[in-house]
Protein backbone atom coordinates (compact mmCIF):
# COMPACT_ATOMS: atom_id res chain seq x y z
CA UNK A 1 0.00 0.00 0.00
CA UNK A 2 2.80 2.40 1.00
CA UNK A 3 4.63 1.50 -2.23
CA UNK A 4 1.59 2.37 -4.34
CA UNK A 5 1.21 5.68 -2.51
CA UNK A 6 4.88 6.51 -3.07
CA UNK A 7 4.59 5.71 -6.79
CA UNK A 8 1.45 7.86 -7.10
CA UNK A 9 3.21 10.69 -5.27
CA UNK A 10 6.18 10.36 -7.56
CA UNK A 11 3.97 10.43 -10.68
CA UNK A 12 2.12 13.46 -9.36
CA UNK A 13 5.37 15.36 -8.74
CA UNK A 14 6.70 14.49 -12.19
CA UNK A 15 3.56 15.76 -13.91
CA UNK A 16 3.41 18.82 -11.72
CA UNK A 17 6.94 19.99 -12.45
CA UNK A 18 6.55 19.24 -16.16
CA UNK A 19 3.31 21.18 -16.59
CA UNK A 20 3.86 24.26 -14.41
CA UNK A 21 6.53 26.83 -15.06
CA UNK A 22 6.56 28.42 -11.61
CA UNK A 23 6.00 25.66 -9.12
CA UNK A 24 5.63 26.93 -5.57
CA UNK A 25 7.59 24.68 -3.24
CA UNK A 26 6.66 25.52 0.36
CA UNK A 27 8.59 24.92 3.56
CA UNK A 28 6.22 24.16 6.42
CA UNK A 29 6.55 22.93 9.97
CA UNK A 30 6.51 23.90 13.62
CA UNK A 31 8.73 26.79 14.85
CA UNK A 32 12.47 26.13 15.16
CA UNK A 33 12.44 23.00 13.03
CA UNK A 34 15.01 24.53 10.67
CA UNK A 35 12.89 25.67 7.72
CA UNK A 36 14.83 28.88 7.15
CA UNK A 37 18.16 27.12 7.71
CA UNK A 38 17.19 24.65 4.96
CA UNK A 39 15.93 27.50 2.72
CA UNK A 40 19.24 29.31 3.24
CA UNK A 41 21.19 26.17 2.42
CA UNK A 42 19.22 25.59 -0.80
CA UNK A 43 19.58 29.26 -1.82
CA UNK A 44 23.28 29.35 -0.93
CA UNK A 45 23.92 26.13 -2.88
CA UNK A 46 22.08 27.22 -6.04
CA UNK A 47 21.83 31.03 -5.99
CA UNK A 48 24.90 31.91 -3.94
CA UNK A 49 22.90 33.99 -1.45
CA UNK A 50 20.86 33.32 1.69
CA UNK A 51 17.13 33.75 2.11
CA UNK A 52 16.45 34.92 5.67
CA UNK A 53 17.73 35.34 9.20
CA UNK A 54 17.85 32.40 11.60
CA UNK A 55 17.84 32.49 15.40
CA UNK A 56 17.67 30.25 18.45
CA UNK A 57 14.69 32.29 19.63
CA UNK A 58 11.55 30.77 18.16
CA UNK A 59 9.38 32.53 15.57
CA UNK A 60 12.32 34.27 13.87
CA UNK A 61 10.50 33.97 10.53
CA UNK A 62 7.25 35.87 10.95
CA UNK A 63 6.52 36.72 7.33
CA UNK A 64 6.24 34.63 4.18
CA UNK A 65 9.53 34.80 2.24
CA UNK A 66 9.87 33.84 -1.41
CA UNK A 67 12.93 33.16 -3.57
CA UNK A 68 11.99 32.88 -7.20
CA UNK A 69 13.44 30.76 -9.99
CA UNK A 70 15.73 28.46 -8.09
CA UNK A 71 17.22 25.96 -10.50
CA UNK A 72 18.94 22.93 -9.09
CA UNK A 73 21.11 20.82 -11.39
CA UNK A 74 22.62 17.38 -11.28
CA UNK A 75 24.36 15.78 -14.28
CA UNK A 76 22.07 16.72 -17.17
CA UNK A 77 18.99 17.15 -14.99
CA UNK A 78 17.41 20.49 -14.03
CA UNK A 79 14.62 21.44 -11.68
CA UNK A 80 13.22 24.98 -11.29
CA UNK A 81 10.89 26.19 -8.54
CA UNK A 82 9.93 29.19 -6.40
CA UNK A 83 10.83 28.49 -2.79
CA UNK A 84 8.36 29.75 -0.17
CA UNK A 85 9.59 29.86 3.43
CA UNK A 86 6.72 30.14 5.91
CA UNK A 87 6.52 31.08 9.60
CA UNK A 88 6.35 28.13 12.00
CA UNK A 89 2.85 26.95 12.82
CA UNK A 90 2.03 26.89 16.53
CA UNK A 91 -1.09 26.67 18.67
CA UNK A 92 0.23 29.00 21.38
CA UNK A 93 2.41 32.08 21.52
CA UNK A 94 3.46 33.58 24.83
CA UNK A 95 5.43 36.82 24.82
CA UNK A 96 6.79 35.91 28.27
CA UNK A 97 8.66 32.99 26.69
CA UNK A 98 10.50 35.49 24.46
CA UNK A 99 11.43 37.53 27.56
CA UNK A 100 12.89 34.34 29.10
CA UNK A 101 14.90 33.91 25.91
CA UNK A 102 16.43 37.38 26.36
CA UNK A 103 14.14 39.89 24.67
CA UNK A 104 12.91 43.08 26.31
CA UNK A 105 9.18 43.25 27.12
CA UNK A 106 8.30 45.60 24.27
CA UNK A 107 10.28 43.56 21.74
CA UNK A 108 8.74 40.34 23.07
CA UNK A 109 5.19 41.68 22.73
CA UNK A 110 5.85 42.89 19.18
CA UNK A 111 7.41 39.55 18.26
CA UNK A 112 4.40 37.69 19.71
CA UNK A 113 1.95 39.85 17.76
CA UNK A 114 3.89 39.39 14.52
CA UNK A 115 4.23 35.67 15.18
CA UNK A 116 0.45 35.20 15.55
CA UNK A 117 -0.06 36.97 12.22
CA UNK A 118 2.67 34.78 10.70
CA UNK A 119 0.86 31.60 11.74
CA UNK A 120 -2.39 32.88 10.21
CA UNK A 121 -0.58 33.77 6.96
CA UNK A 122 1.18 30.39 6.79
CA UNK A 123 -2.17 28.61 7.08
CA UNK A 124 -3.73 30.90 4.43
CA UNK A 125 -0.86 30.14 2.03
CA UNK A 126 -1.44 26.39 2.23
CA UNK A 127 -3.93 26.67 -0.64
CA UNK A 128 -1.31 28.32 -2.89
CA UNK A 129 1.31 25.60 -2.62
CA UNK A 130 2.02 23.11 -5.40
CA UNK A 131 4.22 20.92 -3.23
CA UNK A 132 5.45 21.15 0.35
CA UNK A 133 8.54 20.11 2.26
CA UNK A 134 7.53 19.56 5.88
CA UNK A 135 10.55 20.20 8.09
CA UNK A 136 10.49 18.53 11.51
CA UNK A 137 13.11 18.64 14.24
CA UNK A 138 14.18 14.97 14.44
CA UNK A 139 15.30 15.45 18.05
CA UNK A 140 11.79 16.37 19.17
CA UNK A 141 8.58 14.40 19.69
CA UNK A 142 7.01 13.94 16.22
CA UNK A 143 3.56 13.01 17.59
CA UNK A 144 2.39 16.61 18.06
CA UNK A 145 -0.99 17.75 16.84
CA UNK A 146 0.60 20.64 14.92
CA UNK A 147 2.59 18.15 12.81
CA UNK A 148 -0.48 15.99 12.29
CA UNK A 149 -2.64 19.01 11.43
CA UNK A 150 -0.14 20.35 8.87
CA UNK A 151 0.22 16.98 7.14
CA UNK A 152 -3.54 16.30 7.37
CA UNK A 153 -4.30 19.62 5.71
CA UNK A 154 -1.81 18.98 2.90
CA UNK A 155 -3.27 15.52 2.31
CA UNK A 156 -6.82 16.94 2.31
CA UNK A 157 -5.75 19.46 -0.35
CA UNK A 158 -3.94 16.78 -2.38
CA UNK A 159 -0.67 18.68 -2.08
CA UNK A 160 2.37 16.37 -2.40
CA UNK A 161 4.51 16.21 0.73
CA UNK A 162 8.21 15.60 1.30
CA UNK A 163 8.97 14.87 4.94
CA UNK A 164 12.32 15.99 6.31
CA UNK A 165 13.72 15.03 9.71
CA UNK A 166 16.17 17.86 10.35
CA UNK A 167 18.95 18.25 12.94
CA UNK A 168 20.32 14.70 12.58
CA UNK A 169 23.60 16.14 13.90
CA UNK A 170 22.03 16.26 17.38
CA UNK A 171 22.49 13.24 19.68
CA UNK A 172 18.78 13.12 20.51
CA UNK A 173 17.75 12.96 16.84
CA UNK A 174 15.68 9.88 16.09
CA UNK A 175 14.71 9.49 12.42
CA UNK A 176 13.12 6.10 13.08
CA UNK A 177 10.68 7.73 15.48
CA UNK A 178 9.72 10.35 12.87
CA UNK A 179 9.34 7.58 10.30
CA UNK A 180 7.11 5.53 12.61
CA UNK A 181 4.93 8.57 13.30
CA UNK A 182 4.34 9.08 9.57
CA UNK A 183 4.71 5.65 7.97
CA UNK A 184 2.98 6.79 4.77
CA UNK A 185 6.01 8.97 3.89
CA UNK A 186 9.66 8.32 3.22
CA UNK A 187 11.46 10.50 5.77
CA UNK A 188 14.79 12.00 4.69
CA UNK A 189 17.13 12.76 7.59
CA UNK A 190 19.32 15.83 7.12
CA UNK A 191 21.24 18.49 8.98
CA UNK A 192 20.47 21.73 7.17
CA UNK A 193 22.93 23.55 9.45
CA UNK A 194 25.93 21.40 8.54
CA UNK A 195 24.74 20.26 5.11
CA UNK A 196 24.64 16.58 6.13
CA UNK A 197 22.78 14.32 3.73
CA UNK A 198 21.68 17.24 1.53
CA UNK A 199 22.74 15.16 -1.49
CA UNK A 200 20.04 12.62 -0.57
CA UNK A 201 17.52 15.43 -0.19
CA UNK A 202 18.32 16.88 -3.65
CA UNK A 203 18.44 13.41 -5.14
CA UNK A 204 15.01 12.68 -3.69
CA UNK A 205 13.69 15.92 -5.21
CA UNK A 206 15.07 14.83 -8.59
CA UNK A 207 13.91 11.25 -8.20
CA UNK A 208 10.32 12.27 -7.80
CA UNK A 209 10.32 15.00 -10.42
CA UNK A 210 12.29 13.65 -13.37
CA UNK B 1 -9.47 24.11 39.98
CA UNK B 2 -9.53 22.35 36.62
CA UNK B 3 -12.83 22.13 34.76
CA UNK B 4 -13.26 19.43 32.18
CA UNK B 5 -16.17 20.04 29.81
CA UNK B 6 -17.41 17.12 27.75
CA UNK B 7 -18.97 17.90 24.38
CA UNK B 8 -20.80 14.93 22.88
CA UNK B 9 -20.69 14.64 19.10
CA UNK B 10 -24.45 15.34 18.83
CA UNK B 11 -23.81 18.84 20.21
CA UNK B 12 -21.59 19.84 17.27
CA UNK B 13 -23.02 17.54 14.59
CA UNK B 14 -25.48 20.14 13.25
CA UNK B 15 -23.12 23.11 13.53
CA UNK B 16 -21.12 24.51 10.63
CA UNK B 17 -17.33 24.74 10.97
CA UNK B 18 -17.29 28.35 12.19
CA UNK B 19 -19.88 27.69 14.90
CA UNK B 20 -18.03 24.53 16.02
CA UNK B 21 -14.78 26.44 16.35
CA UNK B 22 -16.39 29.39 18.12
CA UNK B 23 -18.11 27.06 20.59
CA UNK B 24 -14.84 25.29 21.45
CA UNK B 25 -12.81 28.48 21.63
CA UNK B 26 -15.34 30.19 23.90
CA UNK B 27 -15.11 27.33 26.42
CA UNK B 28 -11.31 27.25 26.24
CA UNK B 29 -11.13 31.02 26.77
CA UNK B 30 -13.28 30.46 29.88
CA UNK B 31 -10.35 28.30 31.09
CA UNK B 32 -12.12 24.98 30.57
CA UNK B 33 -10.49 21.86 29.17
CA UNK B 34 -12.72 20.57 26.40
CA UNK B 35 -13.11 16.86 25.81
CA UNK B 36 -14.79 16.55 22.45
CA UNK B 37 -16.29 13.27 21.27
CA UNK B 38 -14.93 12.63 17.78
CA UNK B 39 -12.60 14.94 15.93
CA UNK B 40 -12.61 18.06 13.85
CA UNK B 41 -11.95 17.92 10.11
CA UNK B 42 -8.38 18.80 9.17
CA UNK B 43 -9.41 22.18 7.72
CA UNK B 44 -11.33 22.87 10.95
CA UNK B 45 -8.21 22.12 13.00
CA UNK B 46 -6.27 24.62 10.85
CA UNK B 47 -9.08 27.15 11.20
CA UNK B 48 -9.11 26.61 14.97
CA UNK B 49 -5.39 27.43 15.07
CA UNK B 50 -5.96 30.58 12.94
CA UNK B 51 -8.87 31.74 15.13
CA UNK B 52 -6.81 31.04 18.23
CA UNK B 53 -3.98 33.19 16.88
CA UNK B 54 -6.43 36.04 16.25
CA UNK B 55 -7.49 35.86 19.91
CA UNK B 56 -4.00 35.68 21.46
CA UNK B 57 -3.26 38.62 23.75
CA UNK B 58 -1.48 39.27 27.04
CA UNK B 59 -3.94 37.03 28.92
CA UNK B 60 -4.92 34.34 26.42
CA UNK B 61 -1.75 32.58 25.22
CA UNK B 62 -3.33 30.04 22.90
CA UNK B 63 -4.31 26.40 23.13
CA UNK B 64 -2.96 22.90 23.44
CA UNK B 65 -4.79 20.25 21.49
CA UNK B 66 -4.51 16.59 20.77
CA UNK B 67 -6.59 13.93 19.08
CA UNK B 68 -6.84 10.40 20.41
CA UNK B 69 -7.59 8.46 17.30
CA UNK B 70 -8.23 4.72 17.30
CA UNK B 71 -7.56 4.69 13.53
CA UNK B 72 -3.89 5.47 14.18
CA UNK B 73 -3.44 1.88 15.38
CA UNK B 74 -3.33 1.22 11.62
CA UNK B 75 -5.35 -1.95 11.40
CA UNK B 76 -4.68 -4.13 8.40
CA UNK B 77 -7.99 -5.97 8.80
CA UNK B 78 -10.03 -5.03 5.72
CA UNK B 79 -13.35 -5.87 7.48
CA UNK B 80 -12.41 -3.65 10.41
CA UNK B 81 -11.62 -0.84 7.94
CA UNK B 82 -14.94 -1.33 6.13
CA UNK B 83 -16.81 -1.41 9.44
CA UNK B 84 -15.16 1.86 10.51
CA UNK B 85 -15.99 3.45 7.15
CA UNK B 86 -19.61 2.30 7.40
CA UNK B 87 -20.00 3.64 10.95
CA UNK B 88 -18.43 6.94 9.82
CA UNK B 89 -20.89 7.25 6.92
CA UNK B 90 -23.81 6.37 9.14
CA UNK B 91 -23.02 8.27 12.32
CA UNK B 92 -20.46 10.89 11.32
CA UNK B 93 -16.83 11.21 12.39
CA UNK B 94 -17.36 10.48 16.07
CA UNK B 95 -14.48 8.05 16.52
CA UNK B 96 -11.84 9.06 19.01
CA UNK B 97 -11.62 12.12 21.25
CA UNK B 98 -10.17 15.59 20.94
CA UNK B 99 -8.71 17.38 23.93
CA UNK B 100 -8.42 21.15 23.70
CA UNK B 101 -7.35 23.33 26.59
CA UNK B 102 -5.94 26.76 27.32
CA UNK B 103 -2.15 26.94 27.05
CA UNK B 104 -2.04 28.77 30.39
CA UNK B 105 -3.34 25.60 32.09
CA UNK B 106 -2.09 22.76 29.86
CA UNK B 107 1.62 23.20 29.28
CA UNK B 108 2.14 20.15 27.12
CA UNK B 109 0.32 17.18 25.71
CA UNK B 110 2.50 14.16 25.07
CA UNK B 111 1.13 11.46 22.86
CA UNK B 112 2.29 8.22 21.43
CA UNK B 113 0.03 5.75 19.65
CA UNK B 114 -0.92 4.04 22.93
CA UNK B 115 -1.38 6.79 25.52
CA UNK B 116 -1.81 10.49 26.09
CA UNK B 117 -0.42 12.62 28.94
CA UNK B 118 -1.47 16.12 29.92
CA UNK B 119 1.06 18.24 31.76
CA UNK B 120 -0.37 21.17 33.68
CA UNK B 121 1.61 24.13 35.06
CA UNK B 122 2.50 22.31 38.33
CA UNK B 123 3.39 18.94 36.79
CA UNK B 124 5.57 20.73 34.26
CA UNK B 125 7.59 22.41 37.03
CA UNK B 126 8.11 19.08 38.82
CA UNK B 127 9.54 17.37 35.70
Amino acid sequence: MAGILKRLLSMFFRNLFKKKKHVKLGLYGPPNGGKTTLANKICKDWLGEEMGAVSNISHETREIQIKEEITIKSNSRELTFNLVDTPGIATKIDYEEFIKEGLKEKEAKTRAKEATKGVIDAIKWLDDMDAVIVVLDASKDPYTQVNITIIGNLEARDIPVLLIGNKIDLKKADIKKVQSAFPQYEVIGISAKYGNNLEDFYEYLFKITT
Amino acid sequence: MLTLQFIPYVEIEGLDSIKRINKILKLVKDEKIVLLEGKLKSHEEAELISKTMEEVDGKFKGIELSVINPESTDTKDIWQKLRTLFIKLLLGNREGFTIIGPATIIKEIKKDPEKIQLFTEDSHKKR
